[in-house]
């Protein structure tokens, strides 16, 4: 290399040495936090920091909210029927209060999923480091930060420190090209993604997302594309800002003002991948070929078009691997071969931190509008600001109208731990991230799709393309 | 946290990819208290039926494998939620070590830094050790952290790779915060330089 020039950067690589407070001979980087977002899995983390005598370090940096165990039919702590969870919520309360962190709790008009209300608050900015104690806090990725989800003790260290030890990853480069066709998401997008790559393909890499396709997408579409980077094994899902990020970031109640903003609007367009910026590896898919997918097995890898059929797992040559989609079949209740379409649902829930934003109320609706469900559904906004713009929007009017039900905001059916569960044995047409075994309730069966599709299914008992219905 | 050296123990064959951490630990136990302990919830679904009987089928249902130390697992184990939990389970169960092709990148660091070994090994030397269980009821692995090595019973060896500090870490039982503190006055440092915004 020429003298006086430098190493092009990527994106990632940029977010990092911006945030590298030392760089420890065999600990790696000791990287510094610009947001620590909590729910109230934050509890053993806050015992961990009790245990050692320490304060909580920058509380001015730390915001938390109720999501996980938050009910989503009302707002009252006391009318959850099982004392643990009830705990866990004033714990939070407790913990929070004690140190001095803002909390948007169930009664406060801006609760809501973590991941809905960082970017939608505008705690969530271009150029941040962003760390939640939860696995899909990639999503915050989409605007252009650093972020990614730790555990219990990572939790206290950053609370303890506003640090945490990192060794920086391998980096992949996904190129989208083309354009979505109409009525085909996000969603579906990052289901092929994973599909193509499987569930451990980005094991070890913070992926960057790039090309037309992502270009096109509305912010909402590259929050849920980040969102399930971690479904793809990867714990970094990044997206550069663009002149979208900085118009859905503008005047939201935590975003810089006046000079900041210029300030900060400058130094976020020079984040931007270099041309010749290095990539472990990277991958193009053409986004014109995505069809609407639906997940069939245990994994968010096992999904296939609306239009396909059920693999048969005796073509895999692996014999583990062979093993474990049979019995994600079994467990599925489904045969190799059975189209896609036959799958017969008993339940659909929209909503979750990747489907339970403004739009994808919207896209679901325009299926809805007009029309009868024939399966018992639940719509959970993301946040209770996403609720209040639905309710302004009417929203809330074509899904009950359709027999839909209307909640509060939470995480809801996303995860069998607050009491919006499906029930034993039940096929459920699911918006958000995983299709684990028990994920929404013991033995339950859980298919992965978008927000239209979901509400296809909702309308029609079976999965039909809804770019042809 | 715990310091690992060495461990001998019987090796349990859980050979499936993608076990996840909804699996190890179910959302439902969550809101447990930790000090209560994980233990009876870990796998829960998979080793109890609903009216909470033993499934027999089940592989840490069965002997010799009870109060095994050692799981030898497929591809992406601990993928999904990060959930601290799922770590926290294993080792009430008494777990120590799992080996894996490869690990969920949260769950992998989050054993790393409660002393819970994740040993992850190509391919092929997981297929010889999955042949090796099959061949050998109750096979016994040992593991020593400071070579890095793993050894069964039936005479198969195998290197493994672990991230020098983590290992430091482990070997000493060394808190990842205690060490931290010593660098606060670089924390400080950096804050004056960039106001974060």
């Amino acid at each position: 290399m020429p003298p006086g020039e430098t190493v092009p950067r990527s994106l990632f690589d940029k977010l990092w040495a911006r945030h590298s407070v030392m760089e420890h001979p065999i600990a790696g980087t000791l990287l510094y936090i610009d947001r620590h977002l909590l729910h109230e899995g934050s509890r053993n983390g806050f015992a961990l920091l009790k245990r050692k005598g320490l304060p909580v370090r920058r509380p001015d940096l730390t915001t938390a909210t109720a999501d996980h165990y938050a009910p989503t039919d009302n707002r009252s702590v006391e009318t959850i029927d099982v004392r643990s969870r009830r705990e866990i919520i004033s714990d939070l309360s407790a913990n929070t209060s004690a140190a001095g962190i803002k909390l948007f709790d169930l009664a406060h008009p801006r609760q809501g999923i973590v991941h809905v209300i960082g970017p939608e608050l505008g705690l969530s900015l271009p150029g941040l480091t962003v760390i939640c104690g939860d696995s899909h806090t990639a999503t915050h990725g989409a605007l252009g930060a650093l972020a990614f989800g730790v555990g219990a003790s990572q939790v206290a260290h950053a609370l303890a420190t506003q640090t945490l030890w990192q060794k920086k990853p391998k980096q992949m480069r996904i190129h989208l090209t083309g354009q979505l066709r109409p009525r085909v998401a996000a969603k579906d997008l990052i289901l092929a993604i994973i599909a193509r790559i499987g569930a451990a393909g980005g094991t070890g890499f913070a992926i960057e997302y790039c090309g037309a396709a992502v270009e096109a997408l509305s912010i909402e579409g590259r929050l849920t594309l980040c969102n399930m980077t971690i479904e793809a094994g990867a714990k970094f899902g990044l997206v550069a800002p663009d002149e979208k990020t900085f118009d859905y970031v503008k005047g939201r109640p935590f975003s810089p003002t006046g000079d900041q903003w210029h300030q900060a609007v400058a130094s976020w367009r020079a984040l931007a991948s270099e041309n010749d910026a290095r990539f472990d590896q990277e991958i193009e898919i053409d986004a014109g070929t995505v069809e609407p997918m639906v997940t069939w097995g245990t994994s968010p890898e096992d999904s296939v078009s609306v239009n396909g059929c059920v693999p048969d797992p005796t073509a895999i040559a692996d014999p583990s691997r062979r093993a474990s989609k049979q019995e994600a079949l079994d467990y599925m209740g489904l045969s190799a071969g059975m189209p896609m379409a036959d799958i017969r649902f008993d339940r659909v829930f929209i909503g979750s931190c990747t489907n339970g934003r403004i739009e994808d109320l919207r896209a679901a609706a325009e299926v809805l509008r007009g029309r009868r469900a024939v399966l018992p559904a639940l719509v959970v906004p993301g946040s209770m600001a996403v609720r209040e713009v639905a309710e302004s929007e009417g929203l809330d009017r074509v899904f009950k109208d359709a027999g839909l039900e209307w909640r509060m905001s939470g995480c809801s059916m996303c995860v069998g731990m607050n009491g919006d569960l499906a029930k034993a044995g039940e096929r459920c047409a699911a918006t958000s991230n995983r299709n684990f075994v028990g994920r929404q309730g013991a033995s339950v069966r859980t298919h992965l799709m978008s927000p239209a599709m979901a509400a296809v299914v909702a309308l029609h008992g079976h999965a039909v393309d809804v770019t042809r219905s | 946290m715990l310091a690992f050296t060495r461990l001998q123990s019987v090796a349990v064959p859980l050979a499936l990819d993608n076990v996840d951490t909804d699996q190890i630990l179910p959302a439902r136990f969550l809101a447990q208290k930790r000090e209560l302990g994980y233990g009876p919830y870990c796998f829960r679904d998979l080793r109890y039926q609903a009216d909470g009987a033993e499934r027999p089928d089940f592989v840490l249902n069965q002997d010799p494998y009870r109060g095994a130390q050692v799981l030898i697992a497929g591809s992406n184990f601990g993928c999904g939620s990060s959930r601290e939990g799922a770590v926290y389970a294993l080792q009430d169960i008494g777990v120590r070590a799992v080996i894996a092709e490869s690990f969920g990148d949260i769950f992998y660091q989050n054993a790393l830094i409660n002393g819970l070994l994740p040993i992850h090994l190509p391919a092929g030397q997981m297929q010889l050790l999955l042949a090796g269980l099959r061949d050998e009821l109750g096979m016994t692995v040992e593991i020593d952290l400071a070579g890095q090595t793993v050894a069964t019973s039936g005479g198969a060896a195998f290197d493994f790779p672990i991230d020098a500090f983590r290992k430091h870490c482990l070997l000493e039982g060394l808190d990842e915060i205690d060490f931290t503190i010593n660098y606060i006055g670089q924390i400080e440092q950096y804050e004056a330089w960039r106001q974060p915004m």
